[in-house]
């Protein structure tokens, strides 16, 4: 059964434990930031001695605190004291902790033992534990940053759970980068009592989320992952990186079969047959979550690649023919004749369509809302945007701008440029297929104005036809997998 | 663990309707003349007994067996290794120039697995292989099959036709079955030659839990 999440994520106030004068300790980093990030239920401090700190009194006891009115405590304290405070906590109706101490099983018999006490008395008192040895939460939809490192991270859809709170910092630097938001966050440090599966489990039930984004490392009860996680996947897409390799123990080793299988082999199996989207590295796994976040899901694997020009079509035709699950659709016949009424002669009459420098001021839109709204198409992969973005940037910072009527070209290319980003969005909107927009423009000039109004459209501008192929590619993989299982 | 031999194995994966070679157990060279001539020749003939495991490297297969004093010679040789508790099993050589390998192991994380893959000689130097839990969809089964590197090998090839995917599916489905059987440990079909399309098993190896049945 799915364990109720919301104390962790949604809670009405919270406890930070460890608070002390020093402010580089992790009760108070945890403070600072549940503090200064906009939380605005009720926060409680509580340290060893008595003192203010970040114009919070720091509590002794928890005497002061009024009942039911917290939900969560964040354990920044030794190992030693922390059942001790469980307990008093429980008392005050906490529902869930975060245990961001370490000292526990990560270190030896004795953490061990430790860590099964806490986990049987989180049971016994019918507490949520997350942790231990984590680094915290991050729930922008209640402003909440319990963690104690950086950064914390916009609103979005994506929800990411982590095996290492680094990859947790990682996934949320990323979603700074791009604006494309986060819904949770938790690095599950030792898992001890919640495990991965459990908080993909929850994610999926979480009206604030789209999409999670897991790093894992070990497993231990693999059948049972699989058996739950191709249940979650058939509600919201997981995608996943493997770091690591499974325990892999003896195989039947006298047969072919056995010397054949590896861990690496059958985890790859395992994950396909699930559903779950395997991406090869952390960069490209926030990229193909911030794609299931902000782009609709397409029905079949027929793609259309619209370019202003030349070698860009080129090049993703090629990366499409060579993808595993995309199709480079022939051009419709009656979209071909539409097109001819928009553009002269020269333009390419084929997939890509290659506008040949031929568009004018209207074309690239009503080229899109049609293309899009067209049955034999799945979705569209545009390229060679930001071009006249670009063009106003040389004029704006050249010696002649803005005489010489340059002002009034430089505004006119930003405004095309603008035009261009919000028909891609509408288009896709009202087709309810995905466009992708890659140039090298959103890495190499984030100022363009295709790319901030992409951007700020919050969609991503991919930075290479191929990285925009890859993550659709992804998209059509799982939109086949999950017609056949529901 | 017990390797059964491979009638049995064979016998085990027939029952579940997987399609292999024709075959004949005998006891001595003139039964395994009769076995021959009921099949045909070409044949095999192997020597046929539990814990017979790599049989080809020692020694214990003979194949392509053209005539009858051929087959008789060949089956006075096996007899010589004086092997505990085995006999003679005869088979149809199948003809087809493509292989592909087929299987179930248990994963100790995942539990049983079904294979398949690129076979023959090279199997194990190239290793195209992949891996589904079982049991399996027809989906899974399919998605496996598109998914190994070398699947244009499988497509139509110097006139012979194209592995039949359906069929292919099937075979991988019923494998899946019965890698849910907790007495099966493992079972390896390797070869299966492409014939017609067909994939047909030339040889089986179930490994089974326990002593020898």
């Amino acid at each position: 059964m799915t364990v109720d999440l919301k104390y962790l994520f949604e809670p009405k106030g919270v406890i930070v434990t460890g608070v002390s004068s020093h402010p580089g300790k992790f009760g108070s980093v945890a403070l600072h930031n549940i503090l200064s990030c906009g939380y605005e239920g009720k926060v409680f401090a509580f340290g060893r001695e008595e003192a203010t700190v970040l114009e919070q009194k720091v509590i002794t006891s928890f005497d002061s605190i009024p009942s039911n009115e917290v939900d969560l405590m964040i354990l920044c304290t030794p190992v030693g004291v922390n059942e001790e405070l469980v307990r008093r906590a429980s008392e005050k109706g906490i529902k869930a902790i975060f245990c961001a101490a370490g000292g526990y099983s990560e270190t030896g018999e004795e953490g061990l033992k430790a860590e099964k006490r806490l986990v049987a008395l989180a049971a016994e008192l019918d507490l949520v534990l997350a942790g231990p040895n984590g680094q915290g939460i991050v729930s922008p939809p209640a402003s909440l940053c319990a963690q104690i490192v950086a950064p914390y991270a916009p609103k979005g859809r994506i929800a990411v759970v982590s095996q290492s709170g680094n990859f947790v910092s990682s996934f949320l630097n990323y979603a700074n980068q791009t604006g494309i938001g986060i819904s949770r966050s938790v690095s599950a440090g030792n898992a001890a009592a919640i495990e991965i599966v459990d908080f993909l489990e929850w994610f999926a039930i979480d009206p604030a989320t789209d999409v999670a984004l897991c790093y894992l490392e070990g497993l231990e009860k693999g059948r049972d992952f699989f058996e739950r996680v191709k249940e979650i996947t058939k509600k919201m897409p997981v995608v996943l990186v493997k770091g690591g390799t499974t325990t892999g123990g003896q195989r039947a080793a006298a047969s072919h079969t056995g010397s054949l299988a590896s861990d690496s082999k059958i985890f790859e199996g395992m994950a396909r047959q699930a559903g779950i989207t395997r991406a090869p590295n952390i960069e490209s796994a926030f990229e193909i979550a911030a794609t299931f976040a902000t782009q609709p899901l397409p029905d079949g694997p027929r793609v259309l690649v619209l370019t202003t020009a030349g070698g860009w079509g080129v090049v993703t035709a090629d990366a499409i023919s060579q993808s595993s699950d995309l199709v480079l659709t022939p051009l419709p016949r009656d979209l071909e004749e539409t097109i001819n009424e928009l553009l002269p002669p020269r333009w390419s009459r084929n997939n890509p369509i290659d506008l040949a420098g031929g568009e004018t001021r209207d074309t690239i839109p009503e080229l899109l809302s049609t293309a899009s709204k067209h049955p034999e198409i799945d979705s569209i992969i545009q390229l060679g945007l930001g071009i006249q973005g670009n063009t106003a940037n040389l004029v704006k910072n050249g010696k002649f701008y803005p005489e010489h009527g340059l002002e009034r070209i430089v505004n006119f290319h930003e405004r095309q440029e603008k035009r261009y980003a919000e028909a891609s969005v509408e288009a896709s909107l009202a087709s309810g297929k995905p466009i992708l927009v890659a140039s090298e423009l959103a890495t190499t000039q984030p100022n363009n104005p295709m790319v901030r109004n992409i951007r700020d459209s919050n969609r991503l501008c991919y930075a290479s036809a191929d990285r925009a192929v890859s993550a659709l590619n992804h998209l059509v993989r799982y939109s086949s997998w999950r017609n056949q299982s529901n | 663990m017990t390797t059964a031999s491979e009638s049995e194995s064979r016998r085990i994966v027939e029952n579940a309707g997987i399609p292999v070679s024709r075959w004949k157990v005998a006891s001595n060279p003139d039964e395994a003349l009769n076995a021959a001539r009921e099949i045909g020749f070409p044949s095999a003939l192997k020597l046929n007994g539990p814990s017979i495991a790599h049989k080809t490297e020692h020694g214990f297969v003979k194949l392509n067996l053209k005539t009858e004093p051929d087959l008789l010679n060949a089956a006075k040789e096996l007899l010589e290794n004086e092997v505990n508790d085995s006999n003679l099993i005869v088979t149809e050589m199948l003809s087809g120039s493509r292989e592909v390998i087929a299987g179930v192991v248990r994963d100790p994380q995942f539990g049983p697995c079904v294979m398949f893959g690129f076979g023959g000689i090279l199997a194990e130097a190239i290793a195209d292989v992949e891996f589904r839990l079982a049991p399996i969809t027809s989906y899974d089964a399919r998605d496996l099959i598109s998914s190994l590197k070398t699947n244009g090998l499988l497509e139509e090839f110097r006139g012979e036709e194209a592995l039949d995917i359906d069929a292919t599916i099937d075979l991988l489905i019923k494998l899946g079955e019965l890698a849910e059987d907790e007495q099966i440990l493992s079972i390896d079909l390797n070869p299966l030659i492409i014939v017609d399309g067909l994939p047909i098993a030339a040889d089986a190896l179930v490994e089974l839990k326990g002593e020898t049945t």
